[in-house]
């Protein structure tokens, strides 16, 4: 694997190699050591332009649990906010010797820039572009998706059949892209339910049906409900009225929670807006798997770093249940995957 | 004294084949078989005579963008690119809103001398869109302004544009209306559609181009005023100018060359080189101004040439500059879209990128008919190569082109500016009417 700019173009096969992977990493970390050397020496850079405490610590715990030197480069405060160009960082970390790049940038595409520009020879991890995706964050959606269906059982296995209800602001939202594109590709169906004012303006070629009632998406009994944070700032622009009326419609309240079916899991990528789009009864209830997909998050990104920077030199561990070069995902580049 | 030129065997416009000869800035002769002792013999045979092309709109940048583009560089594009004539767009630092600026940009390009460069004024003080900009003394000036527009903004407020549609009457120029809606692009990045959905990237809705075109036509018909529609993108656009001529309505418009040919598909490697303003929009809509163009309904073919530097395209798109370059590549484009296409004739294509231009613009002596009396601005075109279009095509300052890479046809043989020629057997020359 080269890079992972997103899920639009990842390959089924690739898809559950990287999950599968995960999930080796996920056995890793029952043990009392949970260090692989497995990166020793290699360095991985975190590069956000955006605030985002929570992804990077996610990915520098990932890095250093596979023995990576880990940089991180919060573009605030840095020479980006003094005009940097995206060019100029890049050369600058790639003179400094980094082997993957973790971006995290308000622009969407910024990373296939990044990745094709030339600029840099390291490989690129889309940590959250813009409006367009966030592909690490699909991956252990669907790897939660995927543990609580076939617990052990999980590997090898897609997502067919499964039924994911994603509420909230669609139209900004890149967790929903790249949630969309991935679950479509695991066999999973995809209801989006939103305000109109917060979904494209044209998605008749999103595999997914849009529905504006959450009640009415509630009745049709998905197995996992996933509420997506809104942005307060979202009101000002007149998508919608006010907060208490988006709750109203939109939110996860306790008599939604409660009429969802017995075994229906509800998810959020965090940080949630509590009493907003979801209520605490609903966050803290045992059909929450918020805090799950945290501590998937570090086996997902560990797998991702692993097959981009691992296969270059082999450098598996012995004994611990990795594939062998052979059976790793060969790419999930977008040039190569078409 | 310049030297006697003989064109020999040239199809005019397409049609029969034709010899002229040009002295002192003008065709002297035309027909066939001419001779002419002395003169400095062009073979045309299987060349398409052109009237010299007429851009309405370019981005020169000078003054005060001098790293993008200068009245030069931009002029030597243009005559790379088979035009003698361009107009300049005031979004220039200072803007060309006084009759000052708009006479020193007609003096630069008169040193330069590779074009004719007609300056256009803004519209409104500081293209700011809130009080007219001195247009009569722009008009009355040495540059004899005729077209004023705010293009990169549009004229939003109503009741300026109403204003300005009227108060131009006075010297009959007209306004070159950038048609978009402030509000309904806010932070617009691409093409509202499918792709935009995709790519996460904000959308420009087709209707935020439409609602202003449609308000300007109703204005200009009530006030009896003419109205030109800079870079028309949308199949709604096209009906809407369709509608407006039906109801007789003194309209224009125009089409870029890549919204004749590319669409919003190509932004999904995010590369900026196809970022632009309008967007490109879908494939129905490249059909409709295909369609409108052929019937008549768009008037004409005008570049929106826009150089910018290296590091306006070298980054992330939403970082990027909107803009293309585009003079080197019009009448390439224009040939495969349109003509190769069977959509317009050659006599259709002298029209549209020349005679039409002009007339627009009110200016005298420019797109004029390729026969005796008139001036020698023309161009000889070969339209039989099949090129990648590459950087060695360009010859401005800045390299943006969506089409490098992609195979064009056609080569611009020769350029005559006023009988002197600036691109000669396919060289460009480094000044006009010096050949090595």
């Amino acid at each position: 694997m080269r890079h992972l700019l997103d899920t639009k173009t990842l390959s089924r096969d690739d898809a559950i190699g990287i999950l599968d992977v995960a999930e080796d990493m996920a056995d890793t970390q029952q043990r009392e050591v949970k260090k692989l050397p497995t990166l020793r020496g290699k360095t991985v850079v975190n590069l956000f332009f955006e605030d985002s405490t929570r992804t990077r610590i996610s990915f520098e715990a990932a890095a250093k649990r596979l023995s990576a030197d880990v940089i991180n480069f919060s573009a605030k405060g840095s020479s980006v906010s003094k005009g940097e160009s995206l060019q100029d960082t890049a050369q600058t970390l790639q003179a400094m010797g980094a082997d993957a790049v973790v971006i995290r940038h308000g622009a969407s595409g910024a990373p296939r820039t990044l990745a094709t520009s030339g600029w840099i020879t390291a490989g690129v991890v889309n940590a959250g572009d813009g409006t367009h995706e966030h592909p690490t964050q699909a991956l252990l959606d669907a790897f939660t998706l995927r543990k609580r269906r076939y617990g052990v059982d999980s590997r090898g296995r897609d997502l067919a059949g499964v039924k994911v209800t994603i509420v909230g602001d669609i139209l900004h939202s890149r967790v929903a892209r790249s949630n969309v594109w991935l679950l479509e590709t695991l066999g999973a169906e995809v209801t989006l339910v939103a305000p109109p004012t917060l979904v494209p303006q044209d998605v008749s070629a999103w595999p997914a049906k849009i529905v504006f009632d959450l009640d009415e998406a509630i009745a049709a009994e998905p197995d996992a409900v996933m509420m997506l944070r809104i942005q307060l700032e979202r009101m000002n622009a007149a998508y919608f009225p006010t907060e208490r009326e988006y709750s109203r419609r939109w939110g996860l309240d306790a008599r939604r929670l409660a009429a969802l079916g017995p075994g229906s899991m509800v998810m959020h990528p965090g940080p949630m807006n509590r009493g907003l789009e979801i209520s605490a009864d609903a966050a803290d209830s045992p059909r929450s798997t918020v805090l799950d997909q945290v501590t998937h998050g570090v086996s997902v990104r560990m797998a991702v770093l692993y097959l981009l920077l691992a296969g270059e030199r082999g450098g598996v561990p012995e004994g611990r249940g990795l594939p062998d070069r052979g059976e790793m995902p060969r790419t999930m580049d977008k040039e190569d995957a078409r | 004294m310049t030297e006697v030129l003989l064109v020999r065997g040239a199809l005019l416009e397409g049609g029969g084949a034709g010899d002229l000869i040009v002295e002192d800035g003008v065709i002297s002769e035309s027909g066939g078989s001419l001779s002419r002792t002395g003169a400095t013999v062009i073979d045309a045979d299987g060349l398409i005579a052109l009237p010299g092309l007429v851009d309405l709109h370019t981005h020169l940048r000078e003054p005060g963008y001098e790293a993008s583009e200068t009245i030069l560089t931009g002029s030597r594009a243009a005559a790379a690119g088979g035009y003698t004539t361009v107009f300049a767009m005031p979004n220039t630092s200072p803007v060309a809103d006084t009759a000052g600026v708009v006479e020193q940009e007609l003096a630069l390009g008169e040193a330069a001398g590779f074009v004719t460069v007609q300056p256009i004024g803004a519209v409104t003080v500081g293209q700011k869109g809130e009080r007219l900009a001195e247009l009569g003394a722009m008009a009355d000036s040495r540059a004899r302004v005729r077209v004023f527009s705010d293009d990169g903004f549009c004229v939003w407020d109503p009741l300026i544009m109403r204003r300005a549609l009227e108060y131009v009457k006075a010297f009959d120029g007209v306004i070159a209306q950038h048609a978009q809606d402030p509000r309904l692009t806010e932070g617009a990045q691409l093409n509202e559609g499918a792709v935009s959905a995709e790519l996460g990237l904000a959308g420009w809705p087709a209707v935020a181009e439409e609602s202003i075109i449609a308000r300007d036509v109703l204005l200009a018909e009530h006030v009896g005023s003419r109205l030109h529609v800079c870079h028309l993108s949308t199949a709604g656009s096209v009906e809407i100018i369709r509608w407006a001529k039906r109801r007789g309505v003194d309209v224009t418009a125009e089409v870029t060359p890549h919204h004749l040919l590319l669409t919003d598909e190509l932004a999904r490697g995010y590369d900026p080189h196809f970022k632009v303003n309008p967007p490109l929009r879908r494939e129905e809509d490249v059909q409709a101004v295909r369609e409108g163009l052929a019937d008549g309904t768009i008037d004409i073919v005008a570049t929106d040439h826009a150089p910018h530097p290296t590091e306006a395209k070298a980054c992330e798109w939403q970082a990027a500059a909107n803009g293309m370059v585009g003079l080197e590549s019009a009448l390439r484009v224009v040939q495969l879209a349109m003509v190769d296409t069977g959509l317009l004739s050659w006599a259709d294509v002298a029209r549209v990128m020349s005679r039409t231009p002009a007339r627009i613009g009110r200016l005298a002596g420019h797109g004029t008919p390729l026969k005796a009396g008139e001036a020698a601005s023309l161009t000889l075109l070969d339209p039989a190569p099949r090129r990648a279009f590459s950087t060695s095509d360009l010859h401005g300052r800045s390299v943006n082109s969506p089409f490098l890479g992609r195979e064009l046809p056609g080569e611009v043989r020769w350029t005559l500016h006023a009988g002197v020629s600036t691109v000669a057997d396919g060289v460009v020359l480094d000044a006009p009417g010096v050949r090595s």
